[in-house]
């Protein structure tokens, strides 16, 4: 049976040499299928790692394994004096995919760049409601109303006027929503009226070019020849959509996937010492806290907080919930994101301080809840765990704290409403600014919009994260910063638990894979040993 | 006969209205806000998530929304997936093939193998295979699928490489699908080795699935056979002489048949809630996992789309078993 596997899989391999001579696939096991074609219209990495990571560009891209934004389908770009104009001056020469549906009379312009940013902007446009029409991360970003304009200076040259300064923009520009399409193409569509298919069959200027994809089983791409940047290194690249990570692993070993994402922490010891196998790690820009509840009496005084923060062990959290994978954290952005201050000292693990400090605000037999997660995330494996292990810490200095659970979009909806004592949560970067994690998550507005789980709004803080979203130097930015996070550390918001670490088994014939550090998956720029 | 279809066909029609309501309605009894899922941690502010209510209808009161909701179904509208934002109907389609290519495979190796071995069991009852027969479908019956399938897929791909670890076919084979069966469209393609790689890949799955309806089905047949071969007609057919394979075969197993098509068409509906398993697990692109996945993402079309096409492919099956009756035993036409 086993000489007729091989067999069988010799033969087929042959099929394939003999008729795509040479050709290099690699093949990735995908976490699961994707929702769609169109970055705008979704959410989940998975469908970005299946569509803007492949088939499309954006105007201007994050290098590949870091969170710096460099020229993609815009060359360059100047921004006014009053911080309000962003002048995007375009790639020339820029083609788009030829499909069985479609081929481009013309090259990639302006009118591409209008027609992707005012189908999610303008509730009026021909395209705005196809396909269910909800743009959440362009709504999310608040581009709706930040951008009050786009002008099409030339077919070269396209300016976006913004109705406030906001130096974070050029970052959400790199994102995924921010994905060009080919207008030349969705006009042919709607000749057709069948608008529908617009997405379906997705036309860009991307490295990979969509060949076909069937529902939760396999999606194919094939290099795009005329890519801009240079045709890919691998010919063919293939996701087989593999939901159990047990089974990725094993098709790993069998050398049936190159590339597979999100292992079991059981797994990790084996896969690092399988020689055909080499482990990537990189830390996750993402950050797992503990909210207190400012709005909460009992959480009013520093004293108190900072008390509690003291009594949590940070270190048996990452063992027993992170296993290895986790880094301690002590400020509200990772430490590979720019701005990171690593002079900011953590508050030490000390019962025995922690009690006194309780002793000194007038805290006697405190009653709380700590609210767990009831999903596991990137930046939280085992909430429950966690919860558990931090009401032990709690007990040791006196303080007892009840476990609440809730479902995963009610836990939301109330820890919004502020309805806890405690919440853990955590966060995922969009776009690799600081103001994406300090102003979206501790911002005053957030208080309000309840993304600030903390209800906390100190006037200091804020005051330095509204002055950094209003330069656009980096530097200045950087400054501002780094003495936000003091401030942050001062008050204690937040427990900052940790940073998860991302595992990456690759095999060891892939060349060159970069861990993104966004956690999406990346091909162009891969090769693979035949 | 005409009658007796009609009467059983008549049925099908307040069954399927109830399984509408308990589709539309058990949904939604479900805590978790479908919009609030959409947004996660990054929140959603009032005034879009009014506008989301709006354009997904879920400001109407719930019977208006179930009125909306039969109307669509009678002009053949499944609705629409909030995920994906493509026809319910769209999506079943393109997946059903591969649970029933799976769930076939499956049936007939539990039947092919499951009713024999009772029927043996039965009639050396007492002996080393009957205890055999009887252990092995407690433990296949009382194992885990995911627990059962991983262990598969460990011993049998990983350290014998018998078989592929997942998948239909090898991803090195491509063909646009013709009728969705890969094992058809594996030969149509007339690609050297496709349908090798694709009945390789079927093996491991089927036999997961199978595992309980096989159970299930040995144990049926073991017990209605020990009860007809102790019946004065077999025992009369017997003293006539008549060769043992022909009084077993055709006396006392015909008259046994009956409960175990019964259990056959039960272990339909169990087939449908093993395939969502066995189906993540073998990363096997059909209706189980697609529905898994929509009811954690309170994809509220999808799991009403996709349950009553489930229920209505259900109450098929048992349909023809109510027919098959009529069929092996004449009596019931007639009541």
């Amino acid at each position: 049976m086993k000489l007729l596997t091989k067999a069988l899989a010799a033969t087929a391999l042959a099929a394939v040499l003999s008729t795509t001579a040479q050709a290099k696939t690699l093949v990735y096991c995908s976490e699961g299928s994707p929702e769609g074609f169109t970055p705008a219209l979704y959410t989940a990495g998975t469908t970005f790692d299946a569509s803007s990571h492949t088939i499309y560009n954006k105007l201007v891209e994050f290098e590949r394994g870091s969170t710096n934004v460099v020229p993609g389908l815009a060359e360059s770009w100047d921004v006014s004096e009053d911080g309000l104009e962003y002048t995007f001056h375009l790639r020339k020469g820029v083609k788009f995919h030829t499909t069985k549906d479609f081929t481009p009379s013309r090259d990639f312009n302006a009118d591409d760049v209008i027609f992707s940013f005012m189908r999610q902007k303008d509730p009026n446009h021909p395209y705005n409601k196809v396909s269910g029409g909800t743009y959440e991360y362009f709504g999310g970003m608040s581009m709706d109303s930040l951008i009050k304009d786009i002008v099409k200076v030339d077919d070269n040259t396209v300016k976006f006027v913004l109705n406030q300064v906001e130096a974070p923009f050029i970052a959400n520009m790199a994102m995924d929503f921010a994905s060009i399409a080919s207008a030349e193409y969705a006009a042919q569509i709607e000749k057709t009226g069948n608008l529908d298919m617009f997405d379906q069959n997705p036309v860009g200027t991307g490295p990979f070019q969509l060949v076909a994809y069937q529902k939760d089983a396999v999606i194919r791409y094939k290099a795009f020849a005329d890519y801009w940047g240079g045709k890919a290194a691998i010919d063919d690249l293939i996701f087989a959509i593999t939901p159990d990570a047990s089974v990725r692993y094993q098709k790993m070993k069998a050398g049936e996937c190159d590339v597979m994402p999100y292992p079991n922490p059981a797994d990790i010891k084996a896969m690092d010492e399988d020689p055909n196998i080499n482990l990537m790690q990189q830390e996750g820009l993402n950050v797992g806290y503990l909210a207190y509840n400012n709005q909460k009496d009992k959480f009013k005084d520093v004293r108190v907080r900072k008390a509690l923060n003291m009594a949590i062990n940070k270190q048996a959290i990452l063992d027993a919930v992170f296993q290895g994978a986790g880094k301690a954290a002590k400020n509200p952005i990772p430490p590979t994101m720019w701005s990171y201050n690593d002079k900011v000292q953590d508050d030490p693990y000390d019962p025995e301080a922690a009690k006194k400090l309780l002793e000194e605000a007038g805290v006697s037999d405190m009653k709380t809840n700590i609210w767990a997660m009831p999903v596991q995330r990137p930046y939280n494996p085992n909430a429950r765990r966690m919860a558990e292990l931090i009401q032990a810490d709690w007990k040791a200095i006196g303080v007892d704290a009840e476990i609440v659970s809730y479902e995963w979009g009610e836990y939301l909806k109330r820890s919004s409403a502020g309805e806890h004592d405690t919440v853990l949560l955590g966060w995922t970067g969009d776009n690799g600014d600081p103001d994406n994690f300090m102003y979206v998550l501790l911002g005053c507005d957030a208080v309000e919009s309840g993304a600030n789980r903390a209800k906390w709004c100190n006037e200091e803080f804020n005051d330095l994260l509204v002055k950094a979203k209003q330069t656009t130097d980096i530097a200045e930015r950087t400054k501002l910063y780094e003495e936000a996070q003091v401030v942050f550390k001062r008050e204690a918001p937040w427990a900052t638990i940790a940073h998860s670490v991302v595992f990456m088994p690759v095999s060891t014939k892939v060349k060159n894979y970069k861990i993104d550090p966004f956690g999406g998956h990346i091909f162009y720029g891969v090769d693979i040993d035949k | 006969m005409f009658g007796f279809i009609l009467r059983r066909v008549g049925m099908l029609i307040p069954t399927f209205i109830g399984v509408t309501l308990v589709a539309f309605f058990f949904i939604r009894l479900l805590p978790g806000d479908p919009i609030l899922l959409l947004a996660g941690e990054r929140g959603i502010s009032a005034e879009r998530y009014a506008e989301l209510q709006h354009a997904f209808g879920f400001d109407q009161p719930v019977l208006i929304q179930y009125f909306h909701y039969l109307t669509g179904l009678f002009h053949g509208d499944f609705g629409m997936s909030m995920v994906t934002r493509r026809p319910v109907w769209d999506e079943f389609f393109a997946l059903f093939p591969a649970t029933l290519e799976l769930s076939f495979v499956a049936i007939v190796i539990a039947v092919v193998i499951g009713i024999p071995a009772g029927v043996i069991a039965a009639v050396k009852r007492g002996s080393i295979f009957d205890y055999s027969v009887m252990t092995s479908a407690l433990v296949g019956y009382s194992m885990p699928i995911f627990w059962w399938a991983l262990l598969a897929i460990i011993v049998f791909s990983g350290w014998l490489e018998w078989t592929p670890v997942s998948g239909r076919i090898s991803v090195m084979y491509f063909f646009e699908p013709v009728t969705g069966f890969m094992l058809i469209d594996s030969l149509l393609s007339d690609q050297a080795g496709a349908f090798e790689s694709a009945f390789s890949h079927l093996v491991l799955p089927s036999i997961v699935l199978a595992t309980i309806p096989m159970a299930v089905i040995a144990r049926q047949t073991r017990s209605a056979m020990l009860e007809v071969l102790g019946e004065d007609y077999v025992r009369t057919a017997r003293a006539k002489g008549l060769r043992r394979v022909r009084v077993v075969g055709m006396h006392a197993l015909r008259n046994a048949l009956i409960p175990v098509v019964t259990t056959i068409g039960l272990q339909v509906g169990v087939l449908m809630a093993g395939a969502i398993l066995t189906e993540t697990i073998f990363s096997w692109p059909g209706i189980g996992k697609w529905m898994v996945d929509s009811i954690s993402r309170r994809d509220y079309q999808v799991v009403q789309g996709g349950l009553l096409m489930i229920a209505m492919m259900v109450m098929l099956v048992n349909l023809v078993v109510d027919l098959l009756y009529g069929l092996i035993n004449p009596r019931i036409r007639h009541r």
